[in-house]
This record gives structure tokens, sequence and C-alpha cells, in this order.
């Protein structure tokens, strides 16, 4: 048991480290509330003074801010849809003894490997290119018109795109909770008599209950600042404007400081208002 | 005693300055055309002739228009020497924010430079940016599909006559499109080629009291035809073409005609690059009658950020990098189509450099554009496919996210116009216009 002179040992040589990482958070984010209250146009001489919530005020009522909102969440609700159902169907299949199990895992695995960017430029590129696709071909094969991705179904395909990198990890984690399942419930199940359906549904899903909150809760965290593919595919064009875009969109390309800081401001109470429903909502899987 | 010493720092000040002038190394932000790398290429010419070693930071457009603005605005220091263009030029010098080069040498020959280039890379009569390149755009165009379509290209064609020829050379079933434009979002793609041609609509940005003109009839008849051309005669997925896109359609010989920049020309007539290099014709971009044409004008210039330690050095190179021995070097290595086009008149003597097919038609396209009076009504801005002020770049954007969502089919030109309106009014009384 410690005693208390080497309880404030501890914290004494625990101090700087506890005062580096606070310093590395809290400053980045004084500094953007500090400049969301200011005039800051950096093309037009810098500081332009104390503006109170001008900055906010602005930043909600501009036409691109619900909308963005909007895109934030349907993607964010699309891809953990996506990688979630695939994620436990594919831990499902991978769980099951096969040939060259080993190799099949890694392949699964790769994507998430792969930079953000350079899969956006791949699939743009590569398969969703309306002339020289992938797509195109495949559906000009069958006799039907090139469907131009991108700005015809945007918002699905960079749905499409971002679940693609992130169910290796929604995956991974699925597949480790499988592997922990006891095969003798499953097997009691089945002398039983209950149907595969019934076994799924009563015994794994409820096994990986944690499992998908965790992949749930992570991603989430993640998706919710995604850029790079937006960046690259459409550049925030035909309604895929995400909150994270919008302030990037304020803060460099109209070189706007103090807006895109209360944007930023924005995105926190945003990310923590999601973060709390989450907790509440699936959260408690944890506490088990 | 007092003398002596001071004599002595004197010295040692020379004796440290002399070296610094010449060990230094500079770095250099640049963009990633083929020209700039070309350049790097050549680099050990330089480091030869002056002793000045250079580091290179080569991005993407984009990028780089990104990073060397935020370090000049946050006066960061990273850069000796920035590449930029003639929008940001005329502004960072007028915030005091670039070296003034109006003290090159003779032999560097200052009243060469094309006179459209040192008036958009000026302020106040300052020269505050060396040209690297210039360019305009043009109308590159299949000669083949042309003569198949049984038509002939004039030199200075109208809108009405490239429209109908480009529905005309359009064949989709074989993958060949009459027309290929720019149609992705940013104010450096689809806004600088629509701002461009609605100045031959008789449209403009602004009206002399900074008003946003998108709801006038002429930037109705601009977006419309636009969107119409490029649905009829239009590769599929236009909306998603930028610069880059359009010049690979071309040289796969999927593009009747391209309208873009006059540097494209010798990327498109590469046989090495190009399956179409022997077929392409040029003729100036097309007009409506009203007195403008809708070629815009642009310079990828070397400018130095006051404040940096190595000036002398960073003029050295600059004038290295845009001087006339500089393209007689590039010829040199890679032959007279290679050269850095659109910046000196003397380029255009030159015996060599008439024999290339596209050098008449680049120095016609740059000499025709005026940036100082861009649109046929008067507008109280500089520059011809961008308006030359901090919040252009913000603005033009977001209107050119609209207009690629009208030519996308999401919203109407009428919508899409309604939208640009309001937001770029927003964003002028915010800026405080």
């Amino acid at each position: 048991m410690a005693t208390q002179h080497s309880r404030s040992a501890a914290r004494i040589m625990m101090a700087p480290a506890v005062i580096l990482l606070l310093g590395w958070m809290l400053v980045p984010l004084t500094m953007t509330l500090y400049f969301s209250f200011k005039k800051y146009l950096p093309l037009r001489g810098g500081d332009l003074g104390w503006v109170g919530f001008d900055n906010y005020a602005r930043f909600l009522s501009s036409s691109a801010f619900w909308p963005s909102v909007q895109a934030t969440l349907t993607i964010v609700g699309g891809v953990l849809l996506i990688t979630v159902i695939l994620g436990v169907f594919l831990a499902l299949l991978l769980n099951q003894p096969m040939w060259g199990q080993g190799i099949v895992r890694i392949l699964v695995i790769a994507p998430f490997f792969v930079m953000p960017t350079v899969s956006a430029l791949v699939w743009k590129n590569m398969f969703m290119d309306p002339v020289n696709g992938l797509f195109a071909h495949l559906w000009k094969a069958f006799g039907a018109t090139p469907v131009s991705w991108l700005s015809e179904a945007s918002l699905q395909s960079i749905i499409l795109i971002v679940s693609w990198q992130w169910l290796p990890f929604a995956t991974l984690i699925l597949l480790t909770a499988i592997q922990s399942l006891d095969s003798e419930q499953l097997e009691a199940a089945e002398m039983d008599g209950a149907p595969p359906v019934a076994r799924f549904g009563y015994i794994t899903l409820p096994h990986l209950s944690r499992a998908i909150t965790v992949v749930v809760l992570i991603q989430t965290i993640f998706l919710l600042s995604i850029f790079a593919e937006i960046f690259v595919t459409t550049q925030g064009s035909f309604g895929t404007k995400t909150l994270t875009y919008l302030i990037y969109q304020r803060v460099l390309e109209s070189q706007n400081v103090g807006l895109g800081s209360a944007g930023g401001v924005y995105a926190i109470i945003l990310a923590n208002i999601v973060a709390i429903f989450l907790m509440r909502i699936v959260g408690k899987n944890l506490d088990a | 005693m007092y003398l002596k010493s001071a004599l002595h720092a004197a010295t040692a000040l020379t004796v440290f300055a002399s070296t610094a002038a010449f060990a230094e190394t500079i770095t250099i932000a640049t963009v990633n055309n083929g020209d700039m790398i070309r350049m790097q290429g050549l680099t050990d010419d330089f480091t030869a002739k002056t002793g000045h070693e250079v580091e290179w930071v080569t991005l993407e457009e984009n990028v780089l228009r990104q990073r060397v603005t935020t370090d000049i605005s946050a006066k960061g220091g990273q850069f000796d020497i920035m590449t930029i263009g003639m929008y940001e030029t005329p502004i960072w010098g007028k915030n005091g924010w670039l070296v003034p080069l109006n003290d090159l040498p003779a032999d560097y020959d200052v009243d060469d430079i094309l006179p459209a280039m040192r008036g958009g890379l000026s302020h106040d009569g300052t020269l505050f940016a060396a040209p690297f390149y210039g360019e305009s755009s043009m109308i590159m165009y299949r000669t083949d599909l042309m003569e198949k379509a049984g038509l002939e290209m004039p030199s200075a064609p109208t809108w009405d006559f490239v429209a109908d020829a480009a529905r005309q050379m359009t064949d989709k079933d074989n993958e060949v499109y009459g027309i290929c434009l720019r149609g992705k979002a940013g104010w450096g793609e689809n806004a600088a080629f629509i701002t461009a041609m609605s100045n031959s609509f008789g449209a403009r940005w602004f009206d002399e009291n900074w008003t946003p003109q998108f709801d006038s009839e002429a930037w109705s008849n601009t977006l419309n035809f636009y969107i119409d051309l490029l649905n009829d005669a239009g590769p599929p997925g236009a909306s998603n073409n930028g610069f880059n896109e359009n010049l690979s359609l071309f040289q796969q010989g999927k593009c009747g005609m391209w309208i873009d920049a006059t540097v494209a020309a010798s990327f498109v007539t590469n046989p090495n690059d190009s399956t179409v290099a022997d077929k392409v014709g040029f003729a100036l971009a097309p007009d409506t009658g009203l007195g403008k044409r809708s070629n815009w004008l642009w310079a990828w210039a070397l400018a130095i950020p006051a404040g940096t330690q190595k000036e002398a050095a960073a003029k050295e190179f600059i004038q290295w990098a845009t001087s006339k021995d500089y393209i007689e070097l590039v010829a040199e290595n890679e032959g007279w189509a290679n050269v850095p086009p659109g910046a000196r008149t003397s380029l255009y003597e030159n015996a060599n450099y008439k024999d290339i097919p596209f050098a008449k038609m680049t120095l016609e396209s740059i000499l025709s554009a005026d940036p100082n009076n861009p649109t046929v009504d008067p507008v109280p801005y500089v520059g011809i496919q961008f308006a030359a002020i901090p919040e252009f770049a913000g603005i033009a954007t977001q209107v050119g996210q609209e207009f690629s969502a009208a030519l996308a089919g999401q919203q109407t030109a009428e919508e899409a116009l309604a939208k640009a309106q309001a937001l770029a009014a927003d964003e002028m009384e915010a800026a405080g216009y």
C-alpha cells in the first residue's frame, strides 16, 4: 500500500507529463476559442478586433451550415450501418475453418492500411470514372449507360469509399469477439434443435454487442472528422460538404480564421452531443 | 582604440556577409506542373553558376496555394521563393508581403517581359513577381474530326459556331465527345473557365459598386449555354472534370474540342503522351460579337516573401529561372517545344520558336487579353477569370460548386445563379464592401 509520501512523490514525477499533455490539448483549443471571438482575416491585415458572438451567428445562419451537419450525420450513419452489418457477416465467414485462412484474413484487413487519399484517388479514377472507370465498362458490357457516380450519387459514393476503408477495422474487432465465444454454448443450442438463425440471434449477436459498441464508438469519433476522401473526390460539391469541410473552406479558402474557428467550436459541441447520445444508448453495454 | 575595434567588427561583418552570400541554401515552393519539374532537373546549372543550393517543396496546385498563403499571412518564413499567380501577386504586393523586383540588372531585360504579364504581376507599377511562364486560353481541336463533320474552324470563331461544331462532332457510341470543358468545382477550375466565358457573353462578377451580378440576364445566358452544350456534346461526368481530366480525355482522342490553357498545347501535341498529336489545330477562344473573347490570362511567377534572410540569393535564382538564358538552356536540353512559354517577347521573335505550331496562337491569345478591362461593361476589379480581391477565392469556390451541381443536373441554372448571388452578396457585405 502506498504511503502518503510515495503518493506525493508519484504526483510530482507525473506532473511534467500531465502538464505537457494538457498543454498539448488545451493550447489549440484555447486558441480556437480565442480566434472565434475575433475578426481575423489574414489577407486583410490580420487581427481586426473583437466581434463578440458575430462569427457564431454568421456560421450558424450561413446557408451551408445545416446541409453540412446533415451530410456529416448521413455519412457517419451510412458508414456505421454498412461496416457493422457487413463486418458481422465477414467475421462469421472468416471464423469458419478454411484453406489459406491466414492469407484471406490479411487480404480482408489490407484496405485499412491504404492511405485515405490514395484509396479515394483509386476509387475515383479507376472505378467510378464514367468514361474510363471499371464500373463504366461493366455497365457498358451490360448495355447500360454508365453512371457519373461522384456527381449523381455523390454522398452514396463517398459512403461506399469510406466503408471500404473501415470495414476491415470492424471485421477485425468483431472477429476477435467471435473467437472468444464459447463453442460449447453453440453446440448445446444446436443439440437442443435451435436453427442457425436463432443461434445467431440469441447467442452470437448478444455476445457481439460489446464489440459492436466499441466499433460504433471508435468509428463515430473518426468519421465525424472525415475529410481526405471528400477533398480528393468532390471537394465538397454535390451536397458532400461535411462540417469539417465547411470549416476548412472558411479558414483556408475564404481565409476567415475567426469564422472558421467558430465553426470549429460548433464541431466540438456536435461531437460531444453525438458522443453523449451514443454513450447513453449503446454505451450501457460497456458497463456489463 | 574605438576606431580599431569598429574596423575589426566591420571586417568581420564583411567577411561574414560575403561568405553568407556565397553558400546559401534557398527553399522554393512550387507547383507540380511539367515546366517546374523540368526547372528542378536543371537546378545544377544554377548551383554551378552561383554556388547556391536549392531545396524544392513541390506541391499540387491547390495545396501549394493554401500552403504559401498560410505561410505568408502568418509570417511563417518557410520559403525564400514562392510560386504564385496573377491573383495573389497584386494583393500580396499591396499588403507589403513581397520584395519588390524593381532593381533587376539591365541584362535581365525587364522590358522584354510581355506587357500583359508585367501588368498582372505588378501593384501600382511595381513588379512583385517575375513570370516563369504565362498563358492564355484557346481552342484546341481535332482537325480530322472537324474535317469529317464537313466544317472548317475559323481562326477567331463564335460560340454559336463552336457549339454547332461540337454537336456535329459528337459520337457518343464511339466515345467521342464534341467538347470538353472544365466542370470540376473550384475557383481555379470551373469558376475560372465560366468567368472567362461570361465575359464574352457580356456578364461580370460585380458592378462598379461591388454588387454581385449573378441575377443578370447575361449570366443566365452564359450558364444555360454552358450546361446545354456540355449535356449535348460533353463527356459523361463533366462536372468532375478539371484541367487534368480533360487533358487526359483529349490525349486519348475522346474530345473534339477543348478550350483551356495555352500551355496544354505542348502536351496534346507531344507524340509520347498524346494519341492525336498530329491532328490538333488551334484557334482563338470564342466570342459572341460583344467585343470580348472568352480567353483568360495567367502567369505562374516567382516571388520573394518579405522578411526572408536570403533575399540576395533568392533574387539571383529568380533572375536565372526567368531569364532568356534559361529558355536557351531548356531548348538545348529538351527542344524548343518545351521551353516555358508566354513570358518574354523575344521568345516569339526567335526563329527557332516560330515553327512551333501553337506559338502564334498562344501569343495572339495572350495579347488579346486585358486584365484591366476584362468585361464588356466596366468593373472595379482587375483580372479576367478572377477578381483580384482577397475574398474572391472563397466566394468563387462556393459559386463553382453551385455551377458544378447545376451541370450535374442537381439544380437548374437559375437556382444555381440565385444561390451564387445570395452567397456572394453575403460574403461581400461581411467583408465590408
